[in-house]
């Protein structure tokens, strides 16, 4: 008996909540009060901070950069790493929540905090050197230093193992590192840049990469903002170029070579996007029910007709389905226990499902579904980006079919 | 400075509430529940007056059930020190028992200040604050919309009907914290939520006065009536100001 409401109280940590309003299968309840408590902070922040101004800036084409020191004050970047760096220690639960307020907000707010928390600082924590850590780790979680991630080339994108990029060590240890990396989150903006580079001729596979701590004021270094983006406006995205960047030996992580590297990063990063694409989601589920309960049509709302409730019928039961799996990584991420096949997944369903309900929603709203006064199909076209970065949909369709069936579809 | 401030946990007002079983009360079933909007405006006035004057303790008082323990946790999680939960089985309507009970734990805290909101946004009364400072021989200040100390002197505006008033009230004293006094109450930081876990709390029965007052009956407000369009253009406004006068006497 005591084992079974063990298991009962860890599953369901709030099981004493009613549902409430918008939580029809009540998800709060198997979340911990100081994960709702998380969760509410962050989405008032969003309610009264991004909501207001995104619009706007998605058609200037801008990112908010003026709300990094309140989204670090709040402690939101690297959450889920530990107090000694000056971090929030959170768990992976309370982490993807975040994601999720954010990305409710807009992907492209989540895309900063995903780069600097998952792509520069989890690197940094994971492979760096206690010097390393104590030297960005802080400055970072405070926001003060704004980090990037280059890994894709123009050559080289769903298969990193193809890049180009070449860091060559001297004979005093220190390198000199030559390349181009292109869509680069936070590029133009970042002070300090992650370049993956391989460090041996000849490495087809990539398994001589190497991750590289470079400023981006170092000589030879930069940045350029990739123009003409018709989704993820309000981020910057930049090209990279680097002609002889000379950095110090103690540049490189030195807790990891090959493309491990990377894609552990990715692995981190992709978690957080599984609950974020599940923000934008509810944003326009949320939106499309609303107007479909005030938008009167042939005299009633158009809510009361059967097609529209279909519509939202099936964008809620996909919200939550998709909540509950990332709900689910999360605490077997927290466990120990998740691997990158179950977080491809949730990455891959879960931005697939969010990009359906963009589009539903958007159509919900007819003529108005089309202006940036309103949020669908500002998360319409962003997820598109969502859905081609950090593993494309496809390139996850394969990691899945090979971790089922055993044989590899890539080449 | 020590400073005691009382919140209380309300319903969100955004939610669609309905009548409970009893026919008095609000019903629990899907309600959100939050600290009240003037209580955590008086949160954050405490915070920033020991920001100010460096150092001090807030500490954060709360009567009613369990569940009153997490809105004391989300003001610990906004930065007050300690938290002590006066457990009832529910929050009664009576200001003055409410206001008995909270006196009896504020008696010997030997607090400068007491900062109650100016209202509960759920029972709209704006009784117990006052009381409190009654009960406990103190001066009181309602509807503060600024609040200054300087050793043991307190300053405090009031908006008043075409103007501001300044007050000035020897320590200890209590303040209703009104609108205003802070453009907005700070965001419980992430660490802050964690940290609030490792803060003191206290909780014990609370010491309730005699109930005199109770809510008798609750009512939705009807269900306003469709609307009605007397005609099209300059031709409709005689017909229009006519209803106006005869049938909506607002003219
Ligand atoms: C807005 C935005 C921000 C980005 N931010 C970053 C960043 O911060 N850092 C970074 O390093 N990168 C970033 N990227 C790059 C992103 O990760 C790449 O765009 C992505 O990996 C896909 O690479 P590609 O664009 O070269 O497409 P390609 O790899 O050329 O793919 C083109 C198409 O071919 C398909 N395809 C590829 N290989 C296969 C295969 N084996 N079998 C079947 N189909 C296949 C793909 O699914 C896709 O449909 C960002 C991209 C965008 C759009």
């Amino acid at each position: 008996m005591a084992l079974h409401i063990d298991t009962e109280i860890s599953l369901l940590p709030s099981g004493h909540l009613s549902p409430r309003e918008g939580d029809l299968f009540n998800i709060d309840a198997a979340l911990t009060e100081e994960e709702r408590a998380i969760r509410d902070s962050v989405r008032r922040f969003v309610d009264e901070r991004i909501l207001p101004i995104i619009g706007d800036c998605y058609v200037q084409g801008r990112f908010p950069k003026e709300l990094i020191p309140e989204m670090a004050e709040l402690g939101m970047f690297g959450a889920n790493l530990p107090e000694e760096y000056g971090c929030a220690g959170l768990s992976s639960v309370a982490y993807g929540l975040i994601m999720q307020e954010l990305e409710r907000g807009d992907s492209g707010i989540r895309s900063f905090a995903s780069v600097q928390g998952a792509l520069v600082m989890y690197p940094i924590f994971a492979f760096g050197s206690e010097a390393q850590k104590r030297e960005y780790l802080p400055k970072m979680a405070k926001g003060e230093v704004i980090g990037c991630f280059g890994l894709t080339e123009p050559d080289a994108g769903s298969n990193p193992g193809a890049m180009t990029t070449r860091a060559r060590q001297q004979v005093d240890g220190s390198w000199i590192i030559n390349g181009a990396k292109m869509w680069i989150t936070n590029g133009s903006q970042a002070h300090v840049s992650i370049i993956w580079a391989k460090t041996v001729d000849g490495d087809e596979s990539g398994k001589s990469v190497r991750g590289f701590i470079v400023p981006t004021n170092t000589p030879g270094f930069t940045a350029k903002d990739q123009k003409g983006k018709l989704s993820l406006r309000a981020s910057d995205t930049s090209e990279l170029v680097l002609v002889d960047v000379h950095v110090p030996a103690d540049a490189m992580l030195p807790e990891v070579q090959g493309l491990r590297g990377p894609l552990s990063c990715l692995t981190q990063a992709r978690y957080g996007i599984s609950w974020g694409a599940m923000g934008a989601a509810m944003a326009c589920y949320e939106e499309a029910l609303s107007y479909s309960k005030t938008r009167m049509m042939f005299d009633k709302p158009i809510g009361a007709f059967q097609i529209q409730q279909v519509r939202l019928a099936d964008m809620i039961t996909e919200i939550i389905k998709g909540q509950l799996l990332s709900l689910h990584l999360g605490r077997m991420k927290d466990l120990g226990t998740f691997n990158s096949n179950q977080v491809s997944v949730a990455k891959r369903n879960n931005v697939n499902v969010a990009t359906d309900i963009a589009r539903e929603a958007r159509r919900l709203l007819g003529g108005n579904g089309i202006l940036a006064e309103y949020h669908s199909m500002r998360h319409m076209a962003n997820l598109e980006s969502v859905y081609t970065y950090e593993g494309t949909h496809d390139v996850h369709s394969l990691i899945i079919g090979s971790a089922i069936t055993g044989l590899q579809a890539f080449k | 400075m020590k400073i005691a401030v009382c919140i209380k946990r309300v319903a969100d007002m955004g939610a669609r509430f309905q009548i409970g079983a009893d026919g008095a009360s609000v019903s629990d079933a899907g309600i959100k529940y939050d600290m009240s909007d003037f209580d955590e405006w008086a949160v954050e006035a405490a915070l920033q007056l020991n920001e100010k004057h460096g150092g001090g303790e807030v500490t954060v008082i709360s009567l009613g059930p369990d569940s009153a323990q997490e809105t004391l946790r989300k003001a610990l999680a906004m930065g007050a020190d300690k938290a002590v939960h006066l457990k009832a089985d529910r929050i009664p309507f009576d200001g003055f028992a409410i206001a008995e009970a909270l006196a009896a734990e504020l008696k010997d805290g030997g607090f400068d200040l007491v900062l109650f909101g100016r209202i509960a946004v759920d029972s709209a009364a704006g009784v117990t604050g006052a009381m409190v400072a009654e009960l406990l021989d103190m001066p009181c200040v309602t509807a503060v919309s600024k609040l200054e100390v300087s050793g043991t002197t307190g300053t405090a505006e009031r908006q008043v009907e075409g103007g501001v008033e300044t007050l000035s009230f020897p320590l200890p004293a209590l303040c209703t914290i009104d609108q205003g006094l802070v453009t907005q109450a700070r965001y419980p930081s992430l660490k802050g939520i964690m940290a609030a876990k490792k803060k003191p709390m206290e909780s014990k029965p609370a010491q309730l006065g005699a109930i005199s007052v109770n809510v008798s009956k609750m009512e939705l407000p009807p269900e306003r009536s469709a609307g009605r369009i007397v005609g099209e253009g300059a031709a409709a406004v005689p017909e229009l100001i006519r209803l106006l006068q005869t049938e909506a006497k607002v003219l």
